[in-house]
């Protein structure tokens, strides 16, 4: 279990504001006793999981009857899932009627398995999909699909065979308008969140921020520009050291790539070899291989940075931004996916589209101190309005609510 | 207060002053699945899309980004300006002034005839491109509308409430109420006249312009107008 996993929603009122919270529990009190199922695909591992760990309480803290279950099936059916991921991610993938046939015989298993009576059921991504095949036997219930990853070109093959389960729920989420697929139905926009106290986002005293590094040993004699993510080839760690090499030539100051190999990426290991071999001999450059619960460590990382870059060719929702933005620190992001939700240029960080625009960008931050801490400010606040558990919380209530009217303006005065 | 006049405006209150309810609006953005990838198509689509489209790309800022100032231009500007690329028609979107306009119909029609005289007079802008994934997405907002525990019958109880309310509930009184729910003004100002009967008050809150200031700022204005009000009363 994660640390904060007993949070009670009190310890958010110092965080996101009481008036928040307040608005958070007059909200579910219109939900009061409702019963809410959320169904994915694992209890552990992945951002989903992680988001539901910590949501799953809070949502029966604020007097929901909330139950999460998950979905069961054999190596040969996940491995099947993982090709329908990554095919609806886009990636030319082969299938075979069996495959499809699998996926249908576990998922309708897990439908009869699993008790779905509730008020409203969350379907996360495409695993528990039959499940919807059984909503005519609850026909007062409400199905929404939580879809959270980027649909927007799916392999046609895995889209066709899906899209009669979506079509029967009542509406579908996305986190972004560019990650959705046109569909007739009702398409909400959530967008994910970080959960401010856990230990990858919440305060650190200065001594365990200095512990860690000292730890890692990472100097501190200049300043850190970081780069937090996974060694794979569409978060260009190599663009992010050639841009750390442009930016020496002027500005003296360290780079630090942390974040662990891509385990189910076959070019993962081809990827690290470019990534040593450019910061190969250069003591500047700090290469951190790190276990995937490292939260503390990337925790005290970003807070020690002057910069945080995330220099993606291509991007989910890219959280890591937000996290970065949470801890106040400048960031300079690709514009690509969910990053210029996060990041309006100028305003709350600097948007690249390039090794030399990432240069250009970086430098303009280590020469401008009190520029960048503005851009920080101001991508914190950013953060506490829009990317934070509570508000993710105040989506999910209203999509409940929502989903009973057809206006677009609801009042719920006197009810 | 009752059938008297106000001492600083003259103009009666309410027989018995109906009590302000303070209520606070929550939005939840919905994807109308049409997107925009050149001038043409936007124009095109800003005439189609619903009102409560129009209200969005023209409003959400003030909540997402109310922390800054000046805030971030509409949707359309930023856009048109930082993404498509055309800084000349990015400032002439920019420029449009929310507050001059009553209905969002004519918000509407001054934001699309902008584009659409723009294109006309650069033709060449009709063949641009915006990059693939970063079109301009059409939004939609559903508010969902809660009373808050804060009814107030007097200026004094008016005041000690906005120092609480949230900022969504602020958001609502002032930018929801004139333009989403076609109130001539925001509510705080026809509170104020109408049933307070203090319309000197209520003018200077509706001449107020709240797009230019952060929300917290907004409400730190207010205070301060209702107070010297009180204080002259």
């Amino acid at each position: 279990m994660p640390e904060n996993a007993t949070a009670t929603l009190a310890a958010y009122e110092p965080i996101a504001g009481k008036s928040v919270v307040d608005e958070l529990r007059q909200l579910a009190g219109r939900l009061a006793g409702k019963r809410i199922l959320m169904v994915n695909s694992t209890r552990k591992g992945g951002g989903v999981a992680e988001i539901l760990i910590r949501m799953v309480p809070l949502l029966a803290e604020l007097g929901l009857e909330v139950r999460w279950e998950v979905v069961e099936g054999s190596e040969p059916y996940y491995k099947v899932t993982k090709k329908f991921h990554n095919a609806l991610h886009g990636a030319a993938e082969l299938f075979t009627q069996e495959m499809f046939d699998l996926f249908l015989e576990v998922g309708r298993a897990n439908a009869k398995r699993i008790p779905l009576e509730a008020d409203f059921v969350f379907i996360h991504d495409p695993q528990p999909l039959p499940l919807v095949e059984m909503r005519k036997r609850h026909p007062s219930s409400r199905w929404v699909w939580r879809c959270h990853i980027d649909v927007s070109r799916p392999n046609q093959a895995v889209w066709r065979f899906l899209q009669p389960f979506i079509l029967q729920f009542d509406a579908a989420i996305y986190s972004t308008p560019a990650f959705a697929q046109p569909l007739k139905m009702r398409q909400v926009l959530i967008p994910p969140s970080i959960d401010p106290l856990s230990d990858k986002n919440r305060d650190l005293p200065q001594e365990e921020i200095d512990a860690v590094m000292r730890r890692l040993e990472i100097p501190r004699d200049r300043p850190i520009v970081t780069q937090v993510s996974r060694f794979d080839r569409l978060k260009d760690p190599v663009g992010v050291i050639e841009a750390f090499k442009r930016v020496r030539r002027s500005v003296k100051c360290r780079l630090v790539l942390a974040g662990g190999p891509a385990t189910d990426d076959p070019e993962a290991e081809e990827v690290l070899g470019l990534v040593r071999e450019q910061a190969k001999g250069n003591p500047e450059i700090h290469l951190l291989m790190l276990p995937p619960d490292s939260n503390i460590e990337i925790n005290a990382l970003q807070r020690a940075s002057a910069v945080v870059v995330q220099k993606s060719l291509r991007e989910g929702f890219g959280l890591t931004v937000s996290e970065a933005l949470w801890k106040g620190r400048p960031v300079v992001a690709s514009a690509v996916g969910g990053i210029p939700l996060q990041v309006k240029h100028h305003h709350s960080g600097l948007l690249v589209h390039s090794v030399e625009g990432a240069a250009y960008a970086i430098r303009q931050l280590l020469g401008n101190p009190a520029y960048a801490q503005r851009l920080g400010e101001n991508g914190r606040e950013h953060v506490r309005e829009n990317f934070l558990l509570t508000r993710h919380l105040v989506d999910y209530l209203l999509t409940c609510l929502t989903t009973q009217y057809a206006d677009e303006t609801i009042f719920l005065d006197g009810s | 207060m009752g059938e008297q006049a106000s001492a600083v405006t003259g103009t009666p209150a309410a027989a018995v002053p109906k009590p302000f309810q303070f209520r606070t609006a929550l939005v939840l953005q919905e994807s109308t699945g049409l997107r925009a990838s050149t001038l043409v198509t936007l124009a095109k689509l800003l005439r189609k899309v619903p009102d409560s489209c129009v209200y969005y790309h023209t409003h959400h800022f003030v909540l997402e980004h109310h922390y800054l100032t000046p805030e971030p231009t509409n949707d359309f500007a930023y856009w048109v300006g930082e993404i498509f690329g055309d800084e000349t028609l990015g400032e002439l979107l920019a420029s449009v002034d929310i507050m001059e306009y009553t209905a969002l119909q004519g918000l509407r029609e001054v934001l699309a005839g902008t584009i659409e005289r723009y294109i006309k007079e650069h033709p060449a802008t009709r063949i641009k491109f915006a990059p693939s994934g970063r079109e301009f997405f059409f939004i939609k907002s559903v508010h969902v509308i809660m009373p808050t525990p804060y009814t107030v019958s007097t200026l004094a109880e008016f005041a000690q409430a906005l120092e609480q309310v949230s900022l969504h509930s602020l958001y609502f009184h002032i930018f929801d109420a004139r333009l989403r729910l076609g109130r001539p003004t925001n509510d705080f100002s026809l509170w104020l006249t109408e049933q307070l009967g203090l319309k000197a008050l209520g003018e200077s809150v509706a001449g107020l312009n709240p797009y230019a200031h952060t929300l917290q700022t907004l409400r730190t204005i207010l205070l301060s107008l209702i107070r010297e009000a009180a204080a002259h009363a």
